[in-house]
């Protein structure tokens, strides 16, 4: 099914996203990857506040390639998933409304995920160009040292993407797969 | 003895780092196209359109194809009449390297050290393999490596009674491992024999052939097309989201082993398997 949800989300609109659901998100997300989840946690540690708020925001695994002039981004598609998964729970339980990347989740995200009524979303892997395309401005707002991983407060425009884990914990690799197995 | 300048040759690796993160060759063009024609789900067809209208983007308004610009792996075929003039050959390629990525608009994305991880902010330094050959010409290939793939590579280290069925299981595991996160359709490229180092070194290099071309050998040709038919059949598919396409081909290169030992090695590539080749 195709859907055009606004960023940032509510649980009442994630509720109604199936795995497999073709989904054009419009709005502001934020990027982190690997620094700058590392350097969030660290930041939890010491009690102190994250540089945005949690509630209902969706986090966008990239770290874009340098915009040329003119434009607000470079190449823009999602990285790994699974190397956040380290820090994704507390995230979850303290409000991340949906994350957007590629390739698989661990178990204890997939658990955090249901546990929260959040979303899993799966972009185009190796589609920078074309995804770029659908972001309207881009800004660091944190960690501007770690460069093409620094957090970017990003307007989106139809940014497509698909529905891998939903908040009942149906995930579409597992199920997709088999669907088209040989095996 | 031919002259060669590093001038030159830097200059040579800027443009093939930029060039190859903007255009692929035309053997994966043509096997984008069969791919968008053979795939069985319309979810797995809607994503190949997407990431053919990506390759057109991205060549027309000089965005990379991918965001991970890659590691710049060099191969250099060094004629052993060739004589390099104006400084060190490493260093000419590290700054063609650096000009490529800085002026090219690219991402930088190697760090100094695997651990301390401070980012060296031109990507450099390259992963450099010089082969001293016959003649008086330097062939060069460039193939930045992305590293979603990358990480999704295997080295098995099997005995000879597993012969080839054994090699066969290890293919089928690191492509079902790998599955969505090596950005599926994915290249495969497969060592077989030689030595530990030697055998990631050939599944590396298999992945700059022509994706057109067949291995010589027709016990390996014949690998090949099972391989990429059993892959096919994972149920993978393109963006790991369910279908017949999940991988555009499998290039093996096989090399003289011990008595002792049967090493596989696969490195598995995304479908931006980028490598551009000049001759100097
Ligand atoms: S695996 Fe390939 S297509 Fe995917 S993000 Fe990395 S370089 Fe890009």
């Amino acid at each position: 099914m195709e859907r055009y949800i606004e960023a940032p989300v509510s649980r009442e609109e994630i509720k109604k996203l199936k795995a497999g659901d073709y989904v054009y998100i419009t709005g502001t997300i934020y990027t982190a990857r690997d620094a700058a989840h590392k350097r969030m946690q660290e930041t939890l540690d010491r009690g102190e506040e994250l540089p945005f708020s949690l509630q209902g925001n969706m986090i966008y695994y990239m770290g874009p390639s340098p915009a040329r002039e003119g434009r607000p981004i470079g190449s823009a598609g999602p990285t790994t998933a699974s190397r956040m998964d380290k820090y994704t729970p507390a995230l979850l339980d303290l409000g991340l409304g949906a994350m957007i990347g590629k390739g698989k989740r661990s178990k204890a995200v997939i658990d955090a995920i249901v546990r929260n009524g959040s979303v899993y979303f799966a972009a185009v892997g190796g589609a920078g160009a074309i995804l770029s395309k659908c972001i309207h401005s881009s800004e660091i707002i944190a960690y501007e040292d770690l460069g093409t991983e620094a957090v970017r407060r990003l307007e989106v425009k139809d940014l497509p993407v698909v529905v891998v884990i939903d908040s009942n914990g149906s995930n579409l690799y597992e199920t997709a797969v088999l669907e088209y197995s040989r095996q | 003895m031919r002259h060669i300048t590093t001038k030159e040759i830097t200059r040579t690796i800027k443009q093939m780092c930029i060039e190859a993160n903007h255009t692929l060759s035309p053997d994966m063009k043509s096997v984008f196209e069969t791919a968008v024609k053979e795939e069985a789900s319309p979810l797995g067809k809607k994503i190949l359109n997407q990431l053919e209208e990506n390759l057109r983007i991205a060549e027309e308004d000089m965005i990379p194809i991918c965001q991970d610009t890659g590691m710049a792996v060099v191969f250099m075929k060094v004629g052993q009449d060739v004589h390099i003039e104006g400084g060190g050959l490493t260093d000419a390629v590290n700054q063609g390297v650096r000009e490529g990525y800085t002026e090219g608009f690219l991402r930088k994305s190697v760090v100094s050290d695997p651990i301390e991880r401070v980012n060296t902010k031109d990507n450099t330094p390259a992963v450099i393999h010089y082969e001293i050959v016959d003649g008086d010409q330097l062939e060069i290939t460039v193939a930045p490596k992305g590293f979603g793939s990358e990480n999704m590579s295997r080295i098995f280290m099997l005995k000879p009674a597993d012969g080839i069925e054994g090699v066969k299981d290890a293919i089928l595991t690191a492509v079902k491992d790998a599955g969505p996160n090596a950005c599926p359709p994915m290249v495969v490229g497969v060592g077989i024999g030689g030595t530990f180092e030697k055998c990631a070194f050939m599944a590396k290099h298999a992945l700059t052939r022509n994706l057109k071309e067949t291995s010589p050998i027709p016990y390996v040709r014949d690998l090949e097309k099972e391989m990429l038919h059993k892959i096919n059949g994972l149920g993978i598919g393109p963006g790991g989201l369910g279908g017949t396409v999940t991988a555009l081909a499998v290039n093996i290169e096989t090399y003289p082993t011990h008595i002792a030992g049967l090493p596989v090695a696969v490195n598995i590539c995304c479908h931006v398997n980028r490598h551009v080749h000049r001759v100097i």
